[in-house]
Parts: C-alpha cells; structure tokens; sequence
C-alpha cells in the first residue's frame, strides 16, 4: 500500500468532495424533502468526514464515489429508521421509503446517474423561484448545489460570513414560508423558469468573470461551477432550449480568453494588447459548436445576441482584423433591445472604431447617469486620446482613478495616464 | 506506534477544504513511505464492541468519549521515542486540533 501512496493520489478527482458533496445534498434533499435540507446536508458533511477519516491513511476505494454514496445512502436510511427527520416527508418517493421492502431499491435508484442529474435540476429550479432575491439565489445555488462553505461563498463575494449566513437563513425561511416544493413548474411555465435559471448563472458567472476579485483561483471556481451547471440543463431536453446553449456559447468565448487578460504581475492586458495565441482554440470551437446549437426556434434571446458579439472578438484573427461593422449591428439591435446604460456604453466604444472617436465622443458625452462610472470615464479618456486630445483624457482619466477600488484597475489608469503626454 | 486520538477531523471545514486536508495526510505517509519508515498503518472504524469483567459482558461502543477515541493508528520505524516524536510532529492531524500519542512498541 504505501509505495502505492503516490500513484493513488492523481486517483482523486479535482474537487470530489466538493461537487459530489453538491450531488448528494441534492439527491438527499429530494429524498428528504425541501424543509429538510438541513438533515440532508449533515448527512452529507457526515460522509465526507468519513472519507477523509478513512482515506487519509492512503488506501482509495475502488470507486470513491460509488464509497460516499454508499455511506450517504445508509445514513439516510438509519435516520429514516430513526425517524428522526423533522419535517415528515412528503413527496411522491414517501410511501417507498416506509417500507422495509421497498426502502433499499428506492434508494438506490435515486442514485443513479440519471435521477442524481434530475434531483439537482430540481435544486436549481427551487433555487432560482422567483421569489427568492437574486442574491439568494446565488447564494443558496453556490452552497446546496456547488458545495461551497458559507466562508467560500463570504469569500467569493468579498462579504462576511455573518452577512452570507444571514443571507442563506433568511432564504431557507423564504421557502418555508413561500411552500416552494422540488417539482418541476408546468409546462406552460417551464421556458420562463428556465430563463430565471439562466439569468441567475448568467450572474453566477460574471461574479467570477468580471470581479474585481484578488483571487483569481476564487473567480475561476465561480465561472466553472456556471458553466458546470449550465451544462447539466444542456443534457436535459426539457431544458435544452435555444438560449441555453447561447449562453454556454457566450461562457465558452468568455472564458477563452481567461489567462491572457491579466500578465503575470496580475495587470489587465486590455483587449487589443491580448496575445491571442493565448486564447483556449479548444473552449473557443466548443463556444462555436454551441452557438450553432443555439440556432433554433423562432425567438431571439438576449444571449444569442451577446454570445454573436463574443463570438466575432474570440474568432478575430487580431483587433484590427475583427468585424467591428457586425458587432456594431449587434449592439445597436441589443440596445433597442435593453435599453441598458451598459450596453449603450460598449457601443458606444464599438461605434469609435467604426465610424471615427469624434462621433463615439459626442455619443458618450450626451450619456446621462454614469457620469460615477469608472468604465464611463476611462473609455471617453480612451476616446480623447486616440483623437489626440491628451488634456481632456487625463482629466477623465484622473476621475476615474477616483471611482475603482481595484487595484488593477487602478494600475491600468495610472499606466494610461503615464501614456498622455 | 502513533494513535491518532481525539473526535473526527474535518468539522466545521468545507468539502473542498477537507479535500485539500486529505491530500497533506496522502502528503505526509507519502514521504514516510518514501523514507521507509512506515509500516502497518490503517484506521479504525467509528463502532464496535467493548467486551468487559469476568462476566464477559458485551456492549456496543463508544467505548470511551468521543474526545479520546482512537481514529486509527501507524507504525513508523524510528531509533528511539525523541525521533519519533519528531517525526510526528509533521502530521496534518495538528492542523484540525487532532491529537497523537507515540507509543514505543514493546520488543520482545
């Protein structure tokens, strides 16, 4: 065993615990039902801390997982035994779980493949009602599904483990309250509740993308548990739809560029200075697979829109080579779209490269509102300096130093200001 | 010999982070192994039976408290106890407020 140690390690999948942890809670969770989940969470802490007590010595079960599953499973059913769930069970697996005959197979049919994918669809689903804040969602997505701590999650979002704590409390009495249930909403509902999925990992993934976080092993966890979960929708047909691969689409594209936007101090390396032979070729073709996939139906989402701009920087051969025309097209139809002050200000960036920085100006300039907004200011600097009015751009400039706390941000400015001569 | 004493590691820790708290322990007997200092080293399931008086009478565990169970045990192959207490004390047990006991195994 002990000259064994070694080659067992590289056995033990990247984040095992973590997202099998995620699995489970969601399968027991199903089983115990929703007002449970705090007895469907200890069982699966008390799983892991078995393992680890267990597996620390060197020696890996053949199949770790089917070992936690295992373990899970007949912690559920001593407790069921017990009768110690506090909230009685009810749910269409409750009649199979009182009988002794029926307990065992109900079981582990719950934790097969197939049925493990569902019971975390439900999760999402639940997660994501709509009368649970946007906030909590993410929150209670990011502990019951990801695995993640109260202090992970406090960590990722630069907050206090008090105020997430309070976060997931005040959602779990949210859905005490509210009834919610793990069934699926009807047919007729099931597209919109879809799109509240996606727009809450939508959100999920640009916590991570565009974070000003100064870890960049925390942003990276957060855009793979997005993706991660985005894919699970994608192998299910019902939830399968058009935007859902546009989104994954735009995720791919996204994180292509990942490692090539900070150099190796940890600076942002703006788009244009990018060295694309950096960019993931595999995540790129893979973006452009889904969004193929994404081509279908009769409604345009927002994401199709969003994923087409990604798609047209991530397939540039170079800054100057990428079809600024098309991008812009897509803008202007996603603006009228949204209406958004953001999207309105990339525009407005995109129509400088297309029809000249005078008429970008004269577009940011009569802008209302972001006149506090550290991007609004470095891009119309941006604007001025290409035009060569290198005044007006250290002035913007120097507002927006005062407008970011990041301190790659803050050293970007400052390296922009060092250009203005 | 070392025991390893004391409740369950890992409460109160994440998946993650008790899945990065395996990896020192693998870490750990590893560089034991290595060395070729290690020997019979397995750990001990939670329950079992506690067989007592001339009576003989049986009993489920826990035998003792929580605080003092033994988790499982490792036998190292050192000169003398200074030696292995060194070596103990590069055990990840100490990082979750775990205890070890060296023991001196009796040469007969």
């Amino acid at each position: 065993m002990a000259e064994n140690t070694n080659k067992e390690v590289d056995k033990i999948v990247d984040h095992l615990f973590r997202h099998e942890s995620g699995k489970m809670v969601a399968v027991l969770t199903r089983v115990f039902g929703f007002p449970n989940i705090e007895q469907a969470e200890d069982i699966v802490q008390d799983t892991i801390i078995r393992a680890l007590e267990t597996w620390k010595f060197g020696k890996l079960p053949d199949n770790p997982q089917a070992w936690l599953y295992r373990t899970a499973k007949n912690k559920a059913i001593d407790l069921i035994r017990r009768q110690k769930v506090k909230h009685k069970i009810e749910n269409d697996i409750a009649p199979l779980l009182r009988s002794e005959y029926t307990m065992m197979p109900a079981m582990n049919e719950m934790f097969t493949e197939n049925e493990i994918k569902d019971s975390q669809l439900r999760m999402m689903f639940a997660c994501c009602h709509p009368s649970i804040s946007q906030e909590g969602q993410i929150s209670l997505m990011l502990k019951t599904l990801c695995g993640l701590s109260t202090h992970e999650i406090a960590k990722a979002f630069l907050t206090s483990e008090d105020t997430i704590q309070k976060r997931i409390y005040r959602t779990r009495e949210k859905i005490k309250e509210e009834k919610i249930s793990l069934d699926y909403p009807g047919a007729d509902a099931m597209v919109n509740r879809t799109d509240t999925v996606l727009k809450t990992l939508y959100l999920l993934f640009n916590e991570g993308y565009n974070s000003s976080h100064p870890e960049k092993l925390i942003r990276e966890d957060l855009c793979e548990e997005a993706m991660r979960l985005l894919m699970l929708l994608t192998e299910t047909p019902k939830t399968n739809l058009p935007q859902t691969n546009a989104l994954l689409a735009l995720m791919c594209y996204h994180i292509s560029r990942f490692n090539s936007r900070l150099d190796d101090k940890g600076l942002i390396v703006l788009l244009k200075d990018q060295n694309r032979a950096q960019w993931n070729t595999f995540l790129i073709d893979k973006g452009n697979e889904y969004l193929q996939f994404s081509a279908n139906g009769e409604v345009i989402h927002d994401f199709h829109i969003e994923a087409a701009i990604a798609s047209a920087h991530a397939n540039a051969p170079s800054y100057e080579e990428t079809d600024w025309k098309m991008i812009l097209q897509l803008y202007n139809t996603l603006l009228q779209r949204t209406n958004s002050t953001v999207v309105a200000l990339n525009r407005a960036v995109v129509l400088g490269e297309v029809e000249g920085y005078e008429k970008a100006i004269t577009e940011l300039e009569n802008m209302k509102g972001l006149e506090e907004n550290c991007y609004y200011n470095a891009s119309l600097a941006d604007m001025y300096l290409k035009q060569g009015n290198s005044e007006l751009a250290k002035e913007f400039l120097r507002k927006a130093l005062t407008l970011t706390s990041s301190n790659a941000e803050i050293e970007l400015v400052r390296r922009k200001l060092a250009d203005c001569k | 010999m070392f025991l390893y004493r004391g409740k369950e590691g890992g409460h109160g820790l994440s998946p993650e982070a008790m899945q990065k708290h395996m990896e020192k322990w693998y870490a750990w007997m590893g560089d034991l192994a290595k060395k070729g200092i290690m020997g019979a080293s397995e750990p001990l399931q939670p329950t079992g039976k506690q067989v007592s008086g001339s009576k003989k009478v049986v009993t489920d565990g826990p035998f003792i408290e929580a605080k003092e169970m033994i988790g499982g045990y490792t036998v190292v192959n050192a000169k003398d106890i200074n030696e292995a207490v060194e070596i103990a004390k590069g055990c990840p047990v100490f990082e979750v407020d775990g205890k070890l006991e060296v023991r001196p195994i009796q040469k007969m």
